[in-house]
């Protein structure tokens, strides 16, 4: 049975890591071919630090990213803390609702229904430019936020409520309580919902294709253009350069977290040996 | 998992905030730089200070970008411009993947470029909705150097908005290891049922159709319904020995030999030709009657700097930058600084150079007489119709 | 006392301060556009209101002779393809999901990092990657071939389709019902045991209904996305499998036909409302029962 979940998983994995294999394997590739592969060479990776537009577009996605996972961040915290308090049962109802529509609504509506808007309000005040880095921004956080109030509001209801109140009574004013007490307790959920809201919206095409602008062009925007020549095993470098980073710190990561994990044994220990001498 | 993505996170977050700081550091350092102005203050026209921008918008992988050592144009174009002026131009370059595309963005009036590059039969549109500029040619001294039959044709016959960038014809490459010598000839190669399975077709109405109209001797430029029936009837007989209907995918299908024969254009044909398969080999032949297509650069409406823009297409017609995008790209340039320079010849060879200038000198007349133009919107709906019929 | 329920108040004003931005927000950029969608869907290009739209998708057919209209063809075969996906998602993710949940600690970090991987690599690049993997002269045949094996026809078929969705979504399958399952108390299942429950037994009473949150929000994750994709069935689904995605990214591009591609977006979150609805009562009924 062990033997058996191991191969499965082991079949899982390959499959999830197959085509990342061949990006690998012919971003060294000889010719200009991401379909026969001939010679080695680190041509494509030479021809990735000259592509200043490849870089800039991948500049261009890291600060969307990051922008788009602080600023929805922030305000889904603060909005998850909120909904948690709510008393009127049809408010709660109704947010629960609207933060579940960028969910469920594929991203081609999100996109569309978004450039519209714009498209009509900039009509409307007579805008020259109607989208730009901030309608994508604006566009980006919406669909990373309910991601984010989905991630916190659990943690606020695992909380034990008698926290803030106690820290209160101990004469803390409810905000220095919210930021010395809650805010620790929901830093997980806090943590994984930016990480979520960061890879969403990096990896997103559909509605960055709607909502963007002349002068600010993502990635994925990028390779989808490029797709539609012939695509180089340039990006192909690219994705093994990002896989790679990604690998080296999961490596870095496991190593700090073992020596973590191993001090603190060995604090346990002591604590162990000193209770034996007692 | 979560400390190794906090980790993960926090770097991401330094390199992008790094890269930002990059870019204003940069900047700085070339502030510092005594300017050097080339051309005197009473005659320049960018006096002032602070960054000019430009936002170009172009087809994906249609400009020289720094490849192999190639040009990287938009970095020469700020380089030289600063050199000149003495005022620093930030250009934003994006990239579209079809005409449509383009349109769609600029007609939804959602974005402002100032520098365009649309086929012929966009820009005949584009004109007609008066979407672009008329340029001020005396700002472009380089146009000079285009070929008098590149002048005056039809998208654009009183030369008041346009500078060719590139041209093509479109032609048909077959693998010579599948496709009998015999077979070869005009489009019926596209239509012959030894080859059923190993097709492939564009996938682009105007495109597809245009085969099946060139193939009966049609007017592709007909408003009559009932000769785009026809065509599609032509296509209908077409479609079982169709492999796939494809535009990009096309160079991979040729170059291992997962399809046989297709009509594509001429310069990309070089492309899958440098990497072919062992057991494949590429050839190329034009049928009687084809398509010519022009790309060329335009100023919109909401142009910021029209001054700047062309600027920018002056400088893409000078001869480092033209022969440098004519190689990368490898589509034929209506550029004499182009075609007449000895040593892009050389690189081209001498086959690559007679399939991509077929009778430069009588281009405007072919090229009139078989491109494709401007239809009204009816027609195209009807179009659409037809080929969702085709697809269904 | 008094002191406290003040404070407290004034906690409850604060918060009230953190909804509002999100508040705001949520109106401006999630309610607003809905309405711009179904705004467009009944409307023509002058905008006065119109149900021609909605006529058209559920009557235009490109051939007389077809028994259902075009546009509903499509959305059948969007709804079979991404239903066949997340069941072979589900099929595969709960299991694995199973496994990791029950790995040590460290396994399970460590697992679950590996499967968000593929995430942070650019699905338009996997999905080309998987092109170039079952081109019928591709990668995967080539190396088959070398064992005398195959050649396996992949590239332009339905399968195609569905190895490309189930390849790009199976993390956000495997991801929600994991983090069920790591919540689950192992009591629970030791108890079923010893009340005499056998391995299927404590699968099906036990373990399943418990997971069903995450099953269903799985299930959404994979579905919707599937439905509306517009890229994996122009790359692998070769001549005759277009999606409703590429119907309407040819409707806004090639057609500029806003109205009609609202009304289709329209119609498909109208489905995917119902699908949901569907889904959760069924999901609520039997966690009662």
């Amino acid at each position: 049975m062990k033997v058996l979940s191991k191969i499965y998983t082991g079949l899982i994995l390959l499959f999830l890591f197959a085509p990342i294999a061949i990006m690998i394997v012919f971003s060294f590739n000889g010719q200009q071919s991401t379909a026969v592969m001939s010679g080695f060479s680190f041509r494509w990776y030479e021809a990735l630090a000259d592509n200043a537009r490849l870089l800039e577009s991948l500049r261009n996605t890291l600060i969307l990213a990051f922008s788009a996972a602080i600023v929805s961040t922030i305000m889904g915290t603060a909005a998850a803390v909120g909904i948690f308090r709510l008393r009127k049962k049809y408010l709660r109802v109704a947010l629960d609702t609207v933060t579940n529509i960028p969910m469920i609504n594929p991203d081609i509506i999100t996109g569309i229904s978004l450039m519209l808007m714009f498209v009509f309000v900039g009509r409307l005040f007579g805008l020259a430019n109607k989208l730009s880095f901030w309608t994508m921004l604006i566009a980006h956080i919406t669909f990373c936020l309910p991601y984010v109030i989905l991630q916190v509001l659990p943690k606020l209801q695992q909380m034990d409520k008698s926290l803030p109140e106690a820290a209160m009574d101990l004469g803390c004013t409810p905000l220095r309580a919210f930021f010395k007490v809650e805010l620790p307790e929901l830093m997980p959920g806090i943590l994984t919902g930016m990480i979520m809201a960061f890879t969403l919206s990096l990896d997103d095409f559909v509605i960055s294709y709607f909502t963007m602008g002349e002068d600010f062009q993502t990635l994925p925007i990028f390779i989808f253009n490029m797709t539609k020549r012939d695509v180089k095993p340039t990006v192909y470098a690219l994705a093994t350069v990002i896989f790679f980073v990604i690998l080296a710190l999961l490596m870095l990561s496991n190593l700090f977290d073992s020596e973590t994990s191993k001090s603190l044994k060995e604090a346990k220990k002591k604590k162990k040996a000193k209770k034996q001498a007692i | 998992m979560k400390k190794f993505l906090s980790v993960l996170l926090s770097v991401c977050m330094l390199l992008s905030v790094c890269a930002a700081l990059a870019g204003c550091g940069s900047a700085e350092e070339q502030e510092n730089k005594p300017a050097v102005n080339a051309v005197p203050d009473e005659e320049n026209p960018f006096l002032g200070t602070g960054t000019l921008t430009l936002n170009v918008y172009n087809w994906g992988e249609y400009i020289s970008d720094g490849f192999e050592g190639s040009l990287d144009t938009v970095a020469a174009f700020e380089e030289w411009f600063e050199a000149t002026y003495g005022r620093k131009v930030k250009v934003n370059y994006s990239t579209f993947a079809s005409n449509e595309d383009m349109y769609s963005k600029l007609s939804s009036d959602a974005v402002s470029y100032d520098v365009i590059i649309p086929s012929d039969y966009m820009i005949a549109k584009m004109i007609s909705d008066d979407m672009l500029l008329p340029l001020n040619y005396e700002n472009i001294p380089n146009y000079q150097y285009i070929n008098e039959s590149f002048r005056g044709l039809y998208y654009d016959p009183d030369n008041l908005y346009t500078v060719p960038y590139t041209y093509g014809v479109v032609g048909i490459i077959y693998d010579a290891n599948v496709v009998d010598p015999e077979d070869v000839g005009d489009w019926d190669l596209l239509w012959n049922e030894k080859y059923s399975g190993k097709i492939l077709q564009f996938n682009n109405s105007r495109d597809a159709f245009g085969t099946a109209q060139y193939k009966l001797g049609l007017d592709v430029n007909t408003t009559d319904r009932a000769s785009w029936d026809l065509a599609l009837q032509e296509l209908q007989k077409q479609e079982p020995l169709v492999q796939n209907y494809v535009m990009d995918e096309v160079y991979n299908m040729m170059e291992i030999g997962e399809a046989s024969i297709a009509a594509y254009y001429a310069g990309d044909y070089f492309t899958m030709l440098d990497a072919q398969a062992d057991d494949v080999d590429l050839r190329f032949y034009y049928p009687e009657r084809t398509n010519y297509f022009v790309d060329a650069m335009c100023i919109p409406k909401g142009c910021q700097n029209q001054r700047l823009a062309e600027e920018f297409i002056n400088f893409m017609l000078s001869e480092e930058v033209a022969i440098a995008n004519a190689e990368f790209i490898y589509y034929a340039s209506p550029n004499s600084l182009v075609y007449e320079n000895e040593g892009y010849r050389e690189d081209m060879g001498e086959e690559a150079m007679e399939i991509l200038y077929p009778g430069i000198e009588n281009f405007s007349e072919l090229y009139n007489a078989y491109a494709f133009r401007n239809l009204d919107q009816d027609t195209l709906d009807y179009i659409s119709d037809l080929w969702r019929t085709l697809r269904s | 006392m008094k002191n406290r329920n003040a404070a407290l108040r004034r906690g409850s004003l604060v918060q009230r301060l953190a909804l509002a931005p999100y508040s705001f927000w949520a109106v401006l950029f999630i309610v607003v556009p809905l309405f711009f969608i179904a705004f467009y869907a009944f409307t023509d290009e002058e905008l006065h209101f119109t149900t021609e739209n909605m006529r058209y998708i559920f009557t235009y057919k490109t051939d007389e002779n077809a028994s259902l209209p075009f546009y509903v063809t499509i959305f059948f075969r969007s709804f079979k393809l991404s239903a066949i996906s997340t069941v072979i998602c589900l099929l595969l993710g709960y299991p694995l999901a199973y496994r990791i949940a029950h790995a040590s600690p460290r396994m399970q970090s460590i697992l679950i990092t590996v499967i968000m991987i593929p995430m942070w690599m650019n699905f338009l690049l996997r999905t080309y990657t998987w092109r170039m993997i079952m081109l019928d002269k591709g990668i995967l045949n080539t190396y088959l071939g070398k064992l005398s094996l195959g050649p396996i026809h992949l590239i332009n078929t339905e399968a195609a389709v569905i190895i490309g969705m189930v390849y790009d979504y199976l993390p956000y399958m495997i991801l929600p019902i994991y983090s069920v399952m790591a919540k689950m108390d192992p009591k629970l299942l030791e108890a079923a045991r010893d009340l005499g429950c056998n391995g299927f037994g404590v699968l099906r009473r036990v373990i399943w209904p418990l997971s069903l949150p995450g099953v269903i929000s799985g299930i959404n994750m994979v579905l919707i996305p599937s439905v509306s994709t517009f890229y994996i069935s122009q790359k692998l689904g070769g001549k005759s499998n277009r999606l409703i995605g590429d119907e309407i990214e040819d409707l806004i591009y090639y057609n500029r036909n806003l109205n009609r591609a609202a009304a289709i977006a329209f119609v498909m979150m109208v489905l995917l409302l119902i699908f949901m609805a569907i889904l959760q009562h069924r999901a609520n009924k039997r966690a009662v029962a």
